[in-house]
């Protein structure tokens, strides 16, 4: 046992591959399957560039099935990734983007974005990381107070300052009155179909370099979960790590959001499962959380996609209804 | 003689509040060193400022020879490490795996562990009794565990000095004295200088080779443990009718707090022999 936990590099490496094959294995899965039905041998012969006589299925599966499966990929990733980070700064495993509102507060900014008919990046991405920030900030003025880094006055903020920015949320939705107002609102319960390959592609570029920042700071994340002063005392810059910590993920949070709306609870189910796994080492858990999450996310956007009839409902539908049972389980077993 | 710490005039304050005045003294090398007093006397403060998770508002303090103000958290780490007055592990971490982040400020941004650190983190194990909870989750130990685990993981950081904030505290008392005859193997194995915040006189009696008496954010007394432990001293600070005698193991001072039922016999003289 005792060389067990020397091969930490081949256990993330390991890990990692596990759930790249399963991203992959989703991700094909995604890309065959759509309102045309399920086909994978068209797929395969796609993919290899085969000659085949149907004219529209390369053009489905290329420009809008693969645009939506990367993006979906790239938000789950990101969002299980900004519930890790959160859980590990406020030592608490109910912390999550969508519950302490720091989405909610990204969503007023873009909304205000839309309505002033700005394109969605630079101006739409700039407010919403504007409102996440300042929603980020009203938390820690919050959180300051060392009584409500106990959970449930934590939750009880989040839930607070949720409702503010719902409230804010639908009084800007009700002063609008023209065809926007439907985008608006479906966009808002998390949506993926807005995705196109270039606007896929520059998100990419925004979040992975802070996927890297994130796993830099993994092992530090993993003393912080002793607390600050011990943190410190093992030789941890607290300020300044935490502040580039908050300041990445509410960068990355709010341009998913901004892309894609309010997708909820993802980042608490990824982390909470991977943890059960894997154990709480961050190290192991940053790369797991990006490949896993993103598997996660394109799942649920299948779902999503295949089980209506017509159509297709929201994404976040999906992750609300998995996620949220998931919550007030973790809440009462927490609190026993 | 070198010094492990040189503490110059140093003052600190939350909001308005004085909390330490003026503040003068060394610590040798290899000392056994026990901060005493009331509640409310600074010492908590004092020892999270030489830890440097507080920052002196003026003052100097020199840790090995070297200015405070000058270390990175990482080299501070590598010289001193800090033994909180309350442990509490929340998330489902190995015995092993917290004991090895002991390791942390001695390696790059991933700290990848090697042999030399596992080997390493083994005997702290072993030094505080925890080895055989090796691979049990530390969120469900009981607090005495958990102590002794921060302990290892704090002996794994490999300083030269060690910070504990009331170590003894939530502890049974054989497992007190055996954390603190722990400590005196720190000091007579591993040449580490021991800082110790108690509020218990007794244990600090029997173990300490110097005690700071601290009251109000001042110095009362720096000693040997005989020169401090005085009942006139004593009474004076904590306020209370006090019996100091010698331990029958040892002839250290013994320091009992009267009871009222017996004070009146104990008024007309004091306690002391």
């Amino acid at each position: 046992m005792k060389k067990a936990k020397l091969n930490l590099p081949k256990r993330i490496l390991v890990v990692s591959l596990i759930l790249l094959i399963i991203l992959a294995g989703i991700s094909f899965l995604g890309l065959a399957c759509g309102s045309t039905g399920i086909d994978f041998l068209a797929l395969i012969k796609i993919i290899f560039k085969s000659e085949i006589n149907e004219s529209m299925l390369p053009a489905i599966i290329w420009q809008i099935r693969l645009p939506r499966v990367l993006l979906a990929a790239l938000v789950g990733a990101t969002l299980s990734l900004g519930g890790l980070v959160f859980q590990a700064i406020l030592r608490n495993p109910l912390a999550e983007p969508y519950i302490l509102g720091i989405s909610g507060g990204a969503a007023i900014g873009a909304i205000i974005g839309i309505l002033l008919g700005l394109s969605r990046f630079p101006g739409v991405s700039l407010l919403a990381f504007a409102g996440s920030m300042a929603t980020l900030l009203l938390i820690l003025v919050m959180a300051s107070d060392k009584t409500i880094l106990k959970k449930d006055s934590l939750l009880l903020s989040g839930v607070m300052v949720n409702a503010f920015c719902s409230a804010v949320i639908m009084f800007l939705i009700s002063m609008t009155q023209d065809s926007r107002l439907h985008n608006i609102i479906f966009w808002l319960m998390g949506d993926l179909s807005v995705a196109d390959l270039d606007q896929t592609f520059s998100l990419a570029m925004v979040l992975i370099p802070c996927f890297i920042i994130i796993f830099y700071y993994s092992n530090v994340m993993n003393l912080l979960l002793m607390g600050q002063e011990q943190a410190r005392a093992m030789g941890v810059n607290i300020k300044l790590v935490i502040l580039i910590l908050l300041v990445i993920t509410s960068l990355m949070v709010s341009s998913t959001v901004s892309y894609c709306g309010l997708l909820g609870f993802v980042g608490l189910v990824m982390p909470h499962l991977l943890r059960i796994i894997l154990g709480p080492d961050h190290r192991v858990l940053v790369p797991a959380c990006i490949l896993g999450g993103g598997a996660f996310m394109v799942f649920c956007d299948l779902l999503a996609r295949t089980l209506p009839e017509q159509g297709e409902m929201p994404a976040g539908v999906i992750t609300a209804l998995i996620g949220a049972p998931l919550f007030i389980y973790l809440l009462k077993r927490s609190s026993r | 003689m070198s010094f492990a710490v040189k503490v110059n005039k140093l003052n600190y304050h939350y909001s308005r509040l004085a909390v330490l005045k003026e503040l003068s003294f060394d610590i040798p090398s290899g000392n056994f060193f026990t901060i005493i007093g009331p509640n409310g006397s600074g010492k908590t403060t004092l020892i999270k400022i030489l830890a440097g998770i507080l920052k002196p508002l003026s003052g100097q303090i020199d840790i090995s020879g070297q200015n405070l103000k000058q270390y990175t958290p990482k080299n501070l780490a590598k010289k001193i490490s800090y033994v909180p007055q309350s442990v509490e592990i929340t998330f489902p971490f190995t015995v092993l795996e917290v004991v090895l982040m002991g390791r942390s400020p001695h390696h790059g941004i991933l700290a990848l562990e090697n042999q030399y650190d596992l080997d390493l983190a083994y005997k702290a194990m072993a030094f505080t009794s925890v080895e055989a909870l090796a691979h049990r989750k530390a969120d469900q130990l009981s607090g005495g565990e958990q102590q002794r685990v921060i302990i290892a993981r704090a002996i794994c950081q490999e300083p030269q000095i060690i910070l504990l904030d009331e170590p003894t505290a939530s502890l049974d008392i054989a497992h007190q004295v055996k954390i603190m005859d722990l400590m005196e193997k720190l000091k007579t194995e591993k040449k580490m200088t021991v800082i110790m915040v108690s509020h218990d006189v007794n244990l600090a009696a029997m173990y300490a080779d110097t005690i700071l008496l601290m009251n109000k954010g001042r110095i009362v007394k720096i000693g040997p443990t005989a020169k401090v432990l005085t009942y006139t001293i004593l009474e004076k600070i904590y306020g209370c009718k006090i019996l100091v005698d010698t331990t029958p193991l040892g002839g250290y001072p013994r320091i009992t707090p009267v009871p009222a039922k017996y004070q009146k016999i104990t008024d007309s003289k004091p306690l002391s022999i």
